[in-house]
């Protein structure tokens, strides 16, 4: 994979000095471990209850009725523990988590309790309070909170980011390595059909253009692949988005996998934002989470024998809510949850403190309430894991979250 | 000068981003205010200030040097593909020897092996193969120095009126890098025979665009040769009539413009010897323009009713200036203009105003366009014109106040939306009305798309949502703004909401 960093037009520079020589955490190193800490946004608000299923809560099939996942449905659910089960798209998690090398946090939440996409990202990404507070990210600021080895001039340190734009989350000081997949994905299907209904209401003649692209759209997906090869390009396929999301995730697990590679990335996977038809056993969320699992597992391949020292954590801005609205979605929520995968995880687990799914137990009667502060859970990891001190994590990482102690033996 | 600007319904603001999408490229940040005093003095200031119309780069070539260079390049080329296949051969030739000495000795291999042997050698690569492997040659290099000056004037202008009108005239007088010869000149075309002279007569413009090396290859002129000159009578060659006619089809009094196919033939002979410098002949001016008296057709010729004597390169001079003066000339410029700038069906009222003022001024295009900037009528038509490609692009790109590094996606953007630049289907140039780009929107997305996800992460959409569209925003796009899922799908859905892509 070298050689798309030696090629101008891939490589972007995030931020910062390109090679910024720096050292690595002395702690970590100093156990002789050499950790990789892989940070996966879902941009678009993750249902968590459709992801991770309360299928041992008995208010669960009242909730969530025909939608709710289940052990014994027509898609079963794959079985965590008593009371937690798996989306079926997701068989490479389910696992690694029997191996003990995933875990899931549920009922989590960052410290945002509004429900605007933009503001809720900044406050996931940047690791403050408050929106808009700052242009730099929490896994930035680890990285510069790491306090370096003395003399030992070795290796570039620096963060990675995959995708055009650098996510906030890895934006700041510290210096940024950036790799563009030569091929974007297509407009997703999402996009397509807010836009089409944006066209029913203001212009007929570009709804209809629109709505003969999709129809297009179907028919070669219908004929197959061999069709597909043929046909214009497709508002975004599910394969075409398991393809991106796996070779998004597998190069940059290729990069930080090199003895001088980075020891953090960041990348942002969008399209959560299942308003409408989403699709839990199949059709769209289906898909995402399919292609979710592949990422996964293209970041296991790619790390070679650097998964032992791995810990990827997938995380959003917020949940959605826990009933099903009119149009067989769900609409912008609270809590939800982050999937930890990797050899380095103390897995096997489900970490929740279950605050059930009745009526009277919902945020604002209508949220999965969240228990859980995701900061712990990212302190947590960055502590055991990066050897990043709780002075600097409570000071710099996630400033204000002092009260908010590390989750403890995350890690192996 | 017309009426006040405010008899129209729109309060001052819907008017500045009216102005901006409709005669420029679309708002930068901060441009709706700085254009809200006065939006249509706004967009005439633009042709009063020093320098419009010209590109200030030392670094690109003029069309004779880039047509010299170029010509070189082949030639480095050619010898090094001559010098390789020598190489080939003596090594063929070499091996056969070794073949034939061993078979003589005795050891001769089995036939298998013998054609193994054969099967060792590479194949010449083919000619994609060796041209990958060489890197883009100076023809593209140059094509694509002279597109980001293009885009990139584009970007910078206040408004952007005098780069629409250079956009505007160049696909009116188009030629095509098609044809490998007009690669390296395209550019230089542009800057040179178009843009120096869209505030100037249409005249000068049309002799330029006539006489530059670009359209004289595009159009064959460069070999065309009079029956009965010099060289007409010694080889077996002749007339070739097709930018005669495409100047009049097209260029000037359009398809129903009164003239005959006696008129085109006669045309064609008054600008043989309309040519260009070879290379080998004079290397310090090879490729520029060159009037070949040898070529050059003798005699009278009458066109359109009227007796040209021979005067040499001034008699086809002399035919154009005729052409720029018909009136029919003048209503089919107002018309395209009006149709680009306005509406696909052009107020009538508008271009007869338009023809009267370039009749009237001898074709001065900046009185032209002052009546069009002028005139009521421009600015109440409704906003219904689709933005072509790669205006859409540039707007995009100034609303999100980007300039991209490397001009390369955006020339391949551009042949995505099917209007790659500088190569027109036909001489006609790009179409100008919406029942040919509508069915191209849905391409755009893919592009909005790839942008988005390019700067998504560093503006905020409501941001460049008030600064490229202000009060022209509708409620339902601002709903769907707020609602997106991410910045980069709220930029997205922006650049592809119907107040942003029509104009």
């Amino acid at each position: 994979m070298t050689r798309h960093l030696s090629t101008r037009r891939d490589l972007l520079l995030g931020s910062g000095a390109l090679f910024a020589w720096a050292s690595l955490p002395r702690l970590a190193r100093a156990e002789g471990r050499d950790p990789r800490m892989l940070v996966i946004v879902l941009r678009g608000a993750l249902d968590g209850l459709a992801t991770v299923a309360p299928v041992g809560d008995p208010d669960w099939v009242r909730l969530r009725g025909d939608h709710a996942l289940r052990l014994d449905g027509t898609a079963p659910a794959l079985a965590l523990n008593d009371m937690f089960a798996l989306n079926p798209a997701m068989p490479n998690l389910h696992r690694l988590y029997k191996a003990k090398q995933a875990a899931i946090v549920h009922a989590v939440a960052t410290p945002y309790r509004e429900r605007s996409h933009f503001d809720g990202q900044d406050v996931l990404e940047s690791g403050f309070t408050r929106p808009g507070a700052t242009d730099s990210g929490w896994l930035n600021r680890a990285m510069a909170a790491l306090e370096p080895a003395k003399g030992i001039r070795v290796k570039p340190q620096q963060a990675f980011a995959v995708g055009p734009v650098t996510p906030l989350v890895v934006r700041g000081a510290a210096p940024v390595l950036s790799w563009t997949p030569p091929r974007l994905p297509p407009a997703a299907d999402d996009t397509v059909m807010r836009l089409l209904d944006l066209y029913r209401h203001t212009d007929p003649a570009l709804a209809r253009v629109m709505e003969e692209r999709m129809g297009l759209a179907a028919i070669a997906r219908a004929d197959g692949m061999s069709d597909m090869k043929k046909a214009a390009p497709l508002p975004g396929g599910a394969a075409r988005v398991a393809a991106f999301f796996a070779e998004a995730s597998g190069a940059a697990a290729r990069f930080m996998a090199q003895a001088d590679g980075p020891r953090v990335g960041a990348l942002a996977f969008d399209g959560w934002d299942t308003h409408a038809a989403e699709g839990v056993t199949q059709g769209r969320l289906f898909s995402l989470l399919g292609a979710l699992d592949g990422a996964i597992a293209a970041v296991e391949t790619g790390m070679g024998p650097a998964w032992k020292d791995t810990a990827v954590a997938v995380v959003t801005e917020f949940g959605r809510t826990a009933r099903v609205n009119g149009t067989d979605g769900t609409d912008h929520g609270t809590g939800t949850v982050a999937l930890l995968a990797g050899g380095a995880l103390n897995g096997g687990r489900v970490i929740a403190d279950w605050p059930g799914v009745g009526e009277t137990a919902l945020y604002e009667k209508r949220d999965l309430k969240a228990t859980t502060d995701l900061r712990a859970v990212l302190k947590g990891l960055l502590h055991d894991h990066l050897r990043v001190e709780e002075t600097a994590l409570a000071a710099s990482v996630f400033p204000g979250s002092a009260a908010v102690k590390p989750m403890r033996e995350l890690v192996a | 000068m017309a009426p006040d600007p405010k008899t129209t319904r729109l309060d001052s603001k819907s008017l500045a981003a009216l102005a901006l999408h409709r005669f420029g490229f679309g708002p930068r940040a901060g441009s709706l205010a700085a254009v809200a005093a006065d939006p249509r003095g706004a967009v005439l200031a633009e042709l009063e200030r020093p320098g419009a119309g010209r590109i200030a780069d030392d670094d690109l070539l003029s069309g004779g040097e880039a047509a010299r260079a170029a010509f070189d390049f082949r030639q480095e080329r050619k010898a090094q593909r001559l010098a390789q296949r020598e190489e080939r051969n003596q090594e063929r030739a070499a091996q056969a020897k070794a073949q034939a000495k061993a078979k003589a000795d005795g050891t001769a291999m089995a036939d298998g092996k013998g054609m193994e042997a054969q099967a060792d050698q590479a194949p010449p690569a083919d000619d994609e193969q060796r041209k990958r492997k060489l890197g883009p040659g100076i023809p593209q290099q140059i094509f694509l120095e002279e597109a980001k000056a293009r885009f990139d004037s584009a970007l910078a202008a206040e408004v952007g009126l005098i780069d629409r009108l250079t956009w505007f005239w160049s696909n009116h007088f188009c030629v095509s890098v098609d044809k490998g010869q007009v690669r390296p000149l395209a550019g230089a075309f542009e800057r040179e025979a178009i843009r120096t002279h869209v505030l100037g007569r249409f005249s000068d413009m049309l002799f330029a665009v006539e006489t530059h090396p670009a359209m004289l290859v595009y159009l064959d002129n460069a070999r065309s040769i009079g029956p009965n000159s010099i060289a007409g009578r010694r080889r077996n060659k002749g007339l070739n009539e097709n930018l005669a006619r495409e100047i009049m089809e097209l260029h000037t009094l359009g398809v129903n413009g009164g003239y005959t196919q006696d008129d085109v033939t006669r045309f064609a002979n008054v600008i043989t010897g309309w040519t260009t410098v070879r290379f080998k002949r004079d290397p310090e001016h090879g490729g520029e323009f060159d009037f070949n008296p040898r070529t050059h057709e003798p005699g009278a010729q009458t066109v359109l009713g009227r007796a040209y004597e021979d005067r040499g390169i001034e008699q086809g001079r002399d035919v154009l200036l005729a052409l720029a003066r018909h009136p029919a000339t003048a209503q089919h410029i107002a018309t395209k203009l009006v149709r680009h700038f306005v509406a696909d069906d052009p107020p009538r009222d508008l271009v007869d105003l338009l023809a009267k003022r370039f009749r009237d001024t001898d074709g001065n295009l900046k009185d032209v366009t002052r009546a069009l900037v002028g005139a009521d009528a421009a600015w109440l038509a409704p906003r219904g014109k689709l933005k072509r490609p790669g205006e859409w692009m540039v707007s995009a790109l100034r609303a999100s106040g980007v300039t991209p590094p490397d001009i390369r996606p955006i020339v391949q953007a551009q042949n995505l939306l099917g209007e790659p630049l500088w190569r027109p289907p036909a001489p006609k140039g790009f179409p100008d009305d919406n029942a040919s780009w509508i069915d191209g929107v849905t391409q755009r997305l893919d592009i909005a798309n790839q942008l988005s996800r390019r700067v998504g992460g560093l503006v905020d959409p409501d941001d460049v949502a008030e600064a490229a569209l202000g009060p022209l925003l509708s409620a339902e796009t601002r709903q769907a703004l707020k609602r997106a899922e991410s910045r980069p799908q709220a930029l997205a859905l922006l650049f592809m909401s119907p107040e942003f892509l029509r104009r």
